[in-house]
């Protein structure tokens, strides 16, 4: 499997993620390699076994349904870029 | 060309519980903004999401109901994208492995039952708000609501007109009201849908390209967006058009739908299992525990109804649709001597006819049960008549008091001493000779006049049987 430079811009857009355009082809071999890696790994003969999706074998905790929380709105915001009448303010986000 | 619409509906019910799905923070509605929006719901750097008992429960308690397959061990993931009301830049969801796999409900359409199949229900945290009017140059951002929990309901495409789409989600909201995971305010948004809308030729096995209609937050909307969708789809390929696969927003003042292009994008989530969750693992003493809270549900109750107090097939589907409203004549069935039939006829009656006429919620009536028994007992023991029992409810309605202190005030106690009733009926009698030798002739039908004169004069208080009797005893 190989991964091209355009699957990287496309795949750093989705995350956000400011790439330099001179480095893609860098990236898109890099990550070729890892995907080879996997590939490899999924050559191997695991029998059944059942696929994990965590890589401890435990189970989540659980709570009980109860409010535990207090309201510190006033500490949150003191530290937030911008914040007015309660709510947290960011540039206007437009449908 | 014939076109057969094709139509899936993705429900998120915003599960009843006091605490948020993964932190402590409280789910009540309406607080000021983000005065329950804790460390876990604003994501700050470090927060470790732990999962609500509660929401689980609920869950297996709505797979259970719909005789789904339960998983007992099941898996969060993390849905990537960016977007101001979701500040981790990823939903917690399930993906591979939901709580509830395939189940199926039956509704019914024009008398004929119908079932339509739920693909599966999961759990995930709902998103804050983004409040565009208020500011300028910015929006604002409420996280009270991010974090509460949510059961996205998803049926296969199975309905094939806005009505069956209308009676599914009708169907779906008795059963979560009826379970009582969830309060189903669809103005408030704890109960939302998206539908998946598609047309295809008649006779054509493979569906045709769907769009994906968002923001439809009433019944109404539903079957409104619904149908104008369907038509954009059927002018668009009959003028040799193509249907694009996309997200649109129904826009019930323009009564149309618009594409969303921004979401486009953001189509590709990437998900993966949440590092933070290991998997969620049920043992068979927590199903056997809810399975045992299971209450009766809307079509047992209903078939009680039908067996029990002998109401027809419609008006039980009628009364047992809206919890509340079958708790409502339980009540008043229990409460009142005048049996189910008087009951059942008023209730979807007087009072349905009351309540839609001012938009009310059976919860809002302004009368309540046991006033409501107290009316159809005057009826039962002949203080009133029906006729006038409707004056009577008219003005509780209107607060007046109670059925009997209207009674008394108005004066519409029921004329039921003979001897009275015949003094009426002798100067009825006495005023119409003409009527009398008509009567006479064999003209049956004056005896509807004297009737009526005979309860103008006692102002609708002469009860009427007893007036018939001594009518006939006198005439004939």
């Amino acid at each position: 499997m190989s991964i091209t430079s355009d699957q990287i811009t496309h795949i750093a857009r989705l995350a956000r993620l400011k790439t330099d355009p001179e480095k893609s082809e860098y990236y898109a071999a890099q990550l070729t390699r890892i995907m080879n890696l996997v590939e490899q790994m999924n050559q191997i003969d695991i029998g059944d076994t059942e696929p994990m999706s965590h890589p401890q074998d435990a189970g989540l905790r659980l709570r009980a349904d109860a409010v535990t929380a207090e309201d510190q709105r006033e500490d949150f915001q003191s530290i937030a870029p911008n914040a007015k009448d309660g709510l947290y303010l960011v540039p206007k986000v437009i449908e | 060309m014939q076109w057969e619409t094709v139509i899936g509906l993705e429900i998120h019910v915003q599960l009843q519980t006091k605490s948020k799905i993964f932190s402590g923070a409280s789910t009540a509605y309406g607080a000021a903004p983000n005065t329950q929006a804790c460390e876990v719901s604003i994501a700050l750097p470090g927060v470790l999401p732990v999962m609500n008992t509660e929401a689980a429960r609920l869950a297996v308690k709505f797979g259970l109901a719909i005789g789904a397959e339960i998983n007992q061990r099941s898996v969060f993931a993390r849905k990537n994208y960016f977007y101001p009301d979701l500040p981790k830049g990823y939903q917690i969801s399930q993906f591979e492995i939901p709580i509830v796999g395939k189940g199926e409900v039956e509704i019914e359409m024009d008398g004929k039952r119908r079932k339509i199949g739920v693909t599966r229900a999961h759990l995930e945290e709902d998103a804050g708000k983004s409040l565009h009017e208020n500011f300028d140059k910015e929006t604002g951002i409420d996280l009270n609501r991010a974090g509460t929990p949510l059961l996205e309901i998803v049926s296969e495409p199975d309905m094939r007109s806005a009505e069956e789409a209308v009676a599914y989600l009708r169907k779906i909201h008795s059963i979560v009201r009826y379970l009582g995971i969830s309060d189903g305010n669809m103005q408030e948004g704890s109960f939302r849908c998206d539908a998946n809308v598609s047309v295809r030729p008649v006779g054509q096995s493979e569906f045709g390209t769907r769009a994906e209609l968002k923001n439809i937050n009433s019944f109404r909307f539903v079957e409104k967006a619904i149908r104008i969708e369907v038509d954009r789809q059927i002018d668009l390929l009959e003028d040799g058009g193509e249907v694009v696969q996309e997200t649109r927003l129904y826009d019930s003042d323009k009564n149309e739908t618009r594409s969303m292009r921004s979401k486009e994008e953001a189509h590709d989530y990437r998900y993966f299992p949440d590092p933070d969750l290991p998997p969620m693992i049920l043992d068979d003493a927590f199903i056997a525990d809810v399975k045992q809270s299971l209450p009766e549900l809307p079509h047992e109750r209903k078939e009680r109804f039908i067996d029990s107090f002998s109401l027809g097939v419609q008006e039980s589907d009628q009364l047992t649709q809206d919890k509340a409203l079958a708790d409502f004549f339980e009540e008043v069935n229990t409460t009142s001597a005048a049996g189910p039939r008087i009951a059942c006829n008023w209730i979807l009656g007087e009072l349905s006819a009351s309540l839609n006429n001012e938009d009310l919620e059976i919860t809002q009536s302004k009368i309540s049960a046991p006033q409501m028994a107290t009316l159809l007992d005057r009826i039962h023991d002949k203080t009133i008549s029906g006729k006038l029992a409707k004056e009577v409810f008219a003005a509780m309605w209107q607060g007046e008091g109670d059925a009997d202190s209207v009674i008394e005030k108005r004066g519409l106690k029921q004329i039921t001493d003979s001897g009275e009733i015949e003094a009426i009926v002798d100067q009825v009698l006495a005023d119409a000779s003409d009527q009398v030798q008509q009567y006479k002739d064999g003209n049956q039908k004056v005896i509807g006049f004297f009737v009526g004169q005979i309860m103008k004069i006692s102002q609708g208080k002469a009860n009427p049987q007893q007036v018939n009797e001594i009518l006939r005893k006198k005439l004939d």
